[in-house]
């Protein structure tokens, strides 16, 4: 994590409508009251997996601490298997899209050949017609192959993302084509110049990206739920449903304490990336 | 070869790879989701057979699909104006020097990075009739009890909150980024013509903005006919089909039922209304948005 992130100071001279006096207070109160309102769920899920499941609902300060719902959840689901499931899930995913983006985005931003236009048209036409909509057909097509309930399966309609494409694309343009032709005439062939040159210039956007694909494939839900039905090639997600459902009456304490171990990976990430985090998020919106 | 030959031989295979994935997993089950709209779902013992325009008509009457329709145009209604307008408040209010602002801004985006799924099972707790979060709040002012996903006045609501919340805070990252684009000699430049915050925020910060508002929008739209994982968890679709979704009914009919030829038929309409999105986008807003 050693992207070049310099933070943008939100003033970096005196801002004339920065708040003052009064309004001041009354917009950070009004701020620090949505903001309570907004971590309350993942607020409400701390006390209940940290608490005696009598304390649930009621909210005591002197309620006794215990670690017992995360040792009850972990035991009432293969958790450990649905992490490995996820790990390799994501990673897949991300490898994939990265080798794939890198070379479908270097051939738009620097190749100048026939039908290059078309080609980037049906690329975009996946930022409107999301997977998701696709899960019918999607699900025959891996049935014909044999691939449902493996982990390819989760993977595979998500592999060629235009949003990737369109990310790297944008910022191979911005590299200084004197670049790519001094690495030419040092009789560098393309794919030595993309590896190069025009990779490491984009790292950045690499991060970015990879931030926003592992947190989007991490949350993912409903296509693993459909292609998956083993313990061997769920991933957490549906694990977590699967074992929230299915258990006698419903156990709040215990949901809680598996939503925190489910969330947990990222939750963690975020708070020590923050700044990258939310940086990223702002570096994909720009484009 | 000529050269141009040769670049159009290597521009190909560096798209091979994604374009074969997309044409696979994008291009083609969409134009067979069209095709297959007019055949029969295949039975073990009677094939496939053209039906022609028979899946539309079983659509037009079946109420439950109108019933979808309808929710997701509510659904709609009620995330994107409310998700878009609370983003821009919050990056407003995050952008200026308030207290504690890193630990704001950070709780504004937390449901960003939680699955749906996690949460929702959290929001269901919340909406419990009796012992849940929001009956014990309401029965403090003396409040009637109320089943909120169990009652059809209600359901469609407290999915449209879950959906606000979870939202609001990551579309606010890209109007914070658009906020700090913005360079400080305009608002200096407005100061000294002694224009009021709320007149250089509405005739400065708000047009400037609107890029990022466009390309929020889409988003937002897009994500209304997307989101359907706390539907799972919450609702199923229920009471009597009042958070039915029409990305639910696909995958109730498609999974639940197995009709397939039924399926595709609402995935066209799906991708319809997704086509008609891209097509104010591209052709309409975009020539209505003032860029920099």
């Amino acid at each position: 994590m050693s992207a070049p992130t310099q933070p943008v100071p939100a003033t970096t001279r005196t801002d004339p409508y920065a708040p003052k006096g009064l309004s001041l207070t009354l917009e950070s109160t009004g701020a620090i009251l949505l903001a309570l309102l907004w971590v309350l769920p993942l607020a409400y899920a701390v006390w209940a997996a940290f608490h005696p499941t009598e304390y649930t609902t009621r909210f005591v300060l002197t309620a006794p601490l215990t670690l017992e719902n995360f040792t009850r959840a972990w035991a009432a689901a293969p958790f450990a298997r649905y992490f490995l499931n996820t790990f390799i899930l994501v990673t897949m995913i991300l490898a994939f899209q990265l080798v794939l983006g890198t070379l479908a985005a270097y051939a738009l931003a620097r190749q100048d050949f026939w039908g290059r236009d078309i080609a980037f048209a049906l690329i975009l036409a996946q930022l409107m017609i999301m997977p998701d909509a696709l899960i019918v057909e999607n699900y025959r097509t891996l049935a014909k192959v044999n691939l449902i309930d493996t982990i390819p399966a989760i993977a595979l309609p998500y592999i060629a993302s235009a949003f990737g494409i369109f990310l790297l694309r944008q910022t191979f343009k911005t590299v200084p084509k004197e670049l790519d032709d001094a690495a030419r005439v040092e009789g560098a062939n393309p794919l030595q110049v993309l590896m190069k040159v025009y990779v490491p210039l984009a790292k950045p956007t690499y991060i970015a990206y990879g931030l926003v694909s592992v947190s989007y494939h991490w949350n993912n839900f409903l296509w693993p739920l459909l292609v998956t039905n083993s313990v061997e090639s769920r991933p957490l997600t549906v694990g977590l449903q699967v074992f929230s459902s299915a258990d006698q009456g419903i156990d709040w304490a215990v949901i809680c304490a598996a939503t925190l171990m489910t969330s947990a990976p990222l939750l963690v990430g975020f708070l020590l990336f923050q700044r990258q985090f939310v940086q990223s998020f702002m570096r994909a919106g720009i484009k | 070869m000529t050269n141009r030959a040769t670049a159009t031989l290597h521009g190909w295979l560096l798209l091979l790879p994604a374009m074969a994935c997309l044409a696979l997993f994008t291009h083609w089950p969409a134009v067979a989701s069209f095709i297959e709209s007019f055949y029969s779902t295949p039975k073990a013992r009677r094939p496939a057979r053209f039906v022609g325009l028979d899946n539309y008509q079983q659509m037009l009457a079946d109420p439950i699909f109108w019933k979808a329709l309808s929710n997701n145009f509510w659904f709609a209604l009620g995330t994107i104006p409310t998700s878009i307008a609370l983003a821009l408040l919050m990056a407003v209010w995050v952008n200026d020097r308030i207290a504690a602002r890193t630990l704001v801004r950070m709780a504004y985006f937390t449901p960003t990075i939680l699955p749906m799924i996690a949460v929702a099972n959290i929001w269901l707790f919340f909406y419990t009739p009796q012992y849940g979060l929001l009956e014990q709040i309401v029965g403090l002012f003396g409040g009637r009890s109320t089943n909120w996903l169990g009652s059809q006045d209600t359901a469609l609501y407290a999915i449209t909150i879950v959906a606000i919340w979870k939202e609001a805070g990551f579309f606010m990252i890209f109007y914070l980024a658009a906020l700090q684009a913005i360079p400080p000699s305009l608002g200096e430049a407005a100061a000294i013509e002694g224009a009021s915050r709320w007149t250089f925020f509405r005739r400065i910060q708000f047009p400037l903005l609107m890029p990022t508002t466009l390309f929020v929008l889409i988003n937002a739209v897009i994500n209304a006919f997307r989101m359907v994982d706390h539907i799972v968890v919450m609702t199923r679709g229920g009471p009597d089909n009042a958070t039915t979704l029409l990305l639910y009914y696909i995958y109730q009919v498609g999974f639940g039922f197995w009709d397939t030829a039924y399926a595709a038929t609402l995935t066209c309409v799906l991708l319809v209304l997704l086509a008609l999105v891209a097509f104010v986008q591209y052709g309409w807003l975009e020539r209505r948005t003032h860029y920099q």
